[in-house]
Formats: structure tokens, C-alpha cells, sequence
């Protein structure tokens, strides 16, 4: 029994369509991705001014990310804002804005984090050598800072991956998605399809997490400050 | 004193932090090839007042003049005054992330915007009088606190500033590595550069300063040139300062 299971992952379409999840994982994923790590710089590098009237309305936005759980998001965006503004969203573009939003939110504090936590004489040293605010963070703290950005970027990045399970609740269809129709097909026949849908799953997001977990670690000790 | 305007002149300078009076009212000329020496037990306002001199802090009264233009007023453009105003500081304030020679060029080339071969050629030029010209490739991380500073001052030399101000810049070195970088600022006296030079080593004081400039509480308590300072100063409050550090 345990054994004729392992068949069904192969049977029909079955490990296409769990190929083709993992691509909408993957997609939503790459997407945010890249928009957090452009938006968090951008936001990242403002939120660095001193001024608490610049500082305020972006702390408020990472505080709604931090305490809201990212489900609670999905839903509320995904059901409650068609409902009252009249507009259509796809489940995957509710995704993307969601995951997009919260990584930036992050991406930003760590951006935040890294540009001052650079000695402040590197910024008036700068100054003194008569660079301008752009090129004071173009010469001399964004090249710095993109070490300390990197390793807790790409734990970022890793936990945005294993986040996109919860995708799932608003229907989009991907790899965990698929992964529970083909039990619910087959579980009747193989009571134990469970255990290799669920173990498959287990490897594929392990297969793109520790890679991934394992950079961050290397960088950070080769970068140690 | 020469006949001249001076190139700097403070007037009744005020810098304040919060309640506190860091610096209160300052009167300062200074002309055109002569190095000042700021001496002061620490807490003075010293750094303070190199600081204000190159806009990295703002004030709250008086008035900076270079060459007889104001500073202290809005439409000041801080970048090219900085042009104008070398500042070297205590810590090793190289960029990290640039060799030496990229640390050197980066002003010249990208806020002067000067040509690449001209401005490196006067780099290389430098290096090799404080005989470092083999290290322009190095990051900073290679080299010792000496050369760092030594390399601090080139860069600030490169922009061809009319007056240099150095705060405390051997005040984080080991002993060993004064020297080398004390021997770069005489050089500079000795080439007529205008120098304003906050420092605690007071035998450096004495040969390279043309006056000392006495500090303490926000104050000058009196200004006098080097050599009686340090034999007959003229203030009550100088001499019990020169007696501390006679050790």
C-alpha cells in the first residue's frame, strides 16, 4: 500500500501539475521578490532621514506589516476590498500586492538598519570632502551597507518563499494547492497519498529554502564586521 | 601680523546643544599661511569649533568670514566651502569599500570634476612624498593607522584646499605612528599651507604652530605666539594647563 502510493504522484498529470504549482510559487515569489528589494532600498535609504515627519507615516506602514499576520492581509485585501471599491482582483495579484508590501516593509528596515549603523564619521567625512547627499550614499554608505543588507535580505527572501503556502487560503493554485487536490482525488484508493504528497512537498521547499539559508550563513562569516 | 585681510575671521562665534554653550563667542583671524595651534583641556569646544568651521555643525550666533564672505546664512553653499576648507579627523575616517587611490580621487573626480589623468597624477604625486605611492591599490583594512591618516590627509590635500583644519588627528594612534603623520602636517607648515590644528602632542605644537590658540569653557582665554606660550604664557589658567602635562 505504502509503496503503490508513491505511484500516484507519477501517474496522469500528476507531477506535472505539482511542477507547474511550484512554478506559481516560484513566480509570485521571484515577482515580489524583486519589487521588495528595489522598493525596501528606496524606502530603506529614506526612512534614514532624521525627520520624524518623513520617519512616522513609513514606521506606521512597517508596524501594520510586523503585527497584522500576512493571512489576515490576504484576506482582508483578497475579500473585503473588491467587496467595497468595486474592484477585481485575481487571487495571484492579491498575492503579489500582499507579499510585495510586506517585503518591502522589512526590506526597508533592514535597509534602515544597515545605513546607520555605519560609523557616523564615514557620513561626515563625506561631508567634509564636499560630496552631496546623492553621492555621499552613491560612493560611500550604500556600497558599505550592502553587506550588512545581504545575509538578512536573503533570510527575508527565504521566509517570503515559505510564506507563499499560505497563498493557498485565497485559492491560488499552487504547489500546496495541487499537492491537497491530488490527496483528495486519491485518498480513498491510497490512504497513504498524504504521506508522499506531503513528503515531496517537504523536499521541493527544502530543495529552495537551504540553499538559500546556507548563502546567508556563508556571507555572513565571510563579512563578518 | 601681516598687512593683509585675513582669509579667516570668526566673530563672537556662539554654538549651542540644547541648554548647553559649547562655544561662546568665539573672535578668531587668521592669515593667510599661518598655522594655529587650538589647545585646551578636554570639553573645551575645540573639535567644536574646527566642526563649525566646515559647516558639520551649525551656530547660533556670530559670524565666519572666508575672505571677507559670510558663512553663516542660508544660501551658504557648504560643498564648495568644504572644497575650500580641508578637514582631517581623528578616526580613521578612509572609505572602507575604495582603495587608496579611489578614497584620494573620489572628490576631485566626481565633485570637482576634474580630468582623471591630472587629478591622479597629483594623487600619485602625494603619495609618493609621504612614501606611500606603493599602497595605492590597498584597501584601507591593509594598512596601519599611520598610513591611514597619512592617506586621510592626502585626500583632503587633493581637493587643493586654501585652509586645513586637523582635529586630534593623532589622538587615536599608537605612539609609534605619531611621528610619521606629525611629519606630514610640518611638512605642510613648512610649505605655507593655513592651518588650524586642534592637538594634544605639545612639542609638535610648539615647533610647527606660529601662535597658540588657548581654549577653555567656550572661550579663548588667550592667544600668543607659540614659542612664549610655552615659555611664559600670559594667563594664570595657560601655565596650570602647561604644568599638567609637564609630567
Amino acid at each position: 500500500m505504502l509503496n503503490s502510493a508513491i505511484n500516484v504522484l507519477f501517474e496522469g498529470r500528476n507531477m506535472y501539475r505539482l511542477i507547474e504549482g511550484l512554478l506559481v510559487t516560484l513566480k509570485i515569489g521571484f515577482i515580489a521578490v524583486v519589487i521588495t528589494i528595489v522598493a525596501g532600498f528606496v524606502i530603506g535609504i529614506i526612512r534614514t532621514s532624521k525627520n520624524k515627519m518623513v520617519q512616522l507615516p513609513f514606521r506606521i506602514y512597517l508596524e501594520l506589516f510586523r503585527i497584522i499576520p500576512i493571512l489576515v492581509w490576504l484576506f482582508v485585501i483578497y475579500y473585503i476590498v473588491p467587496a467595497n471599491f468595486e474592484l477585481s482582483l485575481s487571487s495571484e495579484t492579491v498575492a503579489l500586492i500582499v507579499f510585495s508590501l510586506w517585503g518591502t516593509a522589512e526590506m526597508s528596515d533592514i535597509v534602515r538598519g544597515a545605513v546607520i549603523s555605519l560609523p557616523k564619521h564615514q557620513l561626515e567625512s563625506s561631508k567634509a570632502l564636499g560630496l552631496s547627499i546623492v553621492q555621499m550614499y552613491q560612493y560611500v554608505l550604500i556600497p558599505q551597507a550592502i553587506k550588512r543588507v545581504i545575509p538578512p535580505m536573503i533570510n527575508l527572501i527565504t521566509r517570503m518563499v515559505k510564506t507563499t503556502a499560505l497563498l493557498t487560503m485565497i485559492g491560488v493554485v499552487e504547489v500546496i494547492k495541487v499537492g491537497q487536490q491530488i490527496i483528495e482525488v486519491n485518498n480513498s484508493h491510497y490512504p497513504t497519498i498524504a504521506f508522499w504528497v506531503y513528503g515531496l512537498l517537504f523536499f521541493l521547499y527544502f530543495c529552495i529554502c537551504f540553499p538559500l539559508s546556507q548563502l546567508s550563513r556563508k556571507l555572513e562569516q565571510k563579512w563578518a564586521v | 601680523m601681516s598687512g593683509s585681510d585675513p582669509i579667516l575671521q570668526v566673530k563672537k562665534l556662539i554654538k549651542t546643544f540644547g541648554k548647553k554653550v559649547v562655544l561662546n563667542g568665539i573672535d578668531l583671524d587668521v592669515h593667510k599661511g599661518k598655522v594655529i595651534a587650538i589647545l585646551g583641556p578636554s570639553g573645551c569646544g575645540k573639535s567644536t569649533f574646527l566642526r563649525c568651521l566646515n559647516g558639520l555643525e551649525d551656530v547660533q550666533g556670530g559670524d565666519i568670514l572666508l575672505e571677507n564672505k559670510s558663512l553663516v546664512n542660508k544660501a551658504t553653499n557648504w560643498r564648495l566651502v568644504r572644497q575650500r576648507i580641508g578637514m582631517v579627523f581623528q578616526s580613521y575616517d578612509l572609505f572602507p569599500n575604495l582603495t587608496v587611490i579611489e578614497n584620494i580621487l573620489l572628490s576631485p573626480l566626481k565633485v570637482q570634476k576634474r580630468n582623471r589623468q591630472e587629478a591622479e597624477n597629483q594623487a600619485l604625486e602625494l603619495l609618493e612624498r609621504v612614501g606611500l605611492k606603493d599602497r595605492a591599490d590597498d584597501y584601507p583594512r591593509q594598512l596601519s593607522g599611520g598610513q591611514k591618516q597619512r592617506i586621510a590627509i592626502i585626500r583632503a590635500l587633493c581637493m587643493n584646499p586654501e585652509i586645513m583644519l586637523f582635529d586630534e588627528v593623532t589622538a587615536s594612534l599608537d605612539p609609534e605612528m605619531v611621528r610619521e603623520v606629525l611629519e606630514v602636517i610640518a611638512h605642510l607648515a613648512n610649505q605655507g599651507m593655513t592651518m588650524l590644528i586642534v592637538t594634544h602632542e605639545m612639542n609638535f605644537a610648539r615647533l610647527v604652530a606660529d601662535e597658540v590658540v588657548f581654549m577653555e569653557q567656550g572661550s579663548i582665554v588667550e592667544r600668543t605666539p607659540a614659542e612664549q606660550f610655552f615659555t611664559k604664557p600670559n594667563t594664570e589658567r595657560a601655565q596650570q594647563f602647561l604644568n599638567i602635562l609637564q609630567f
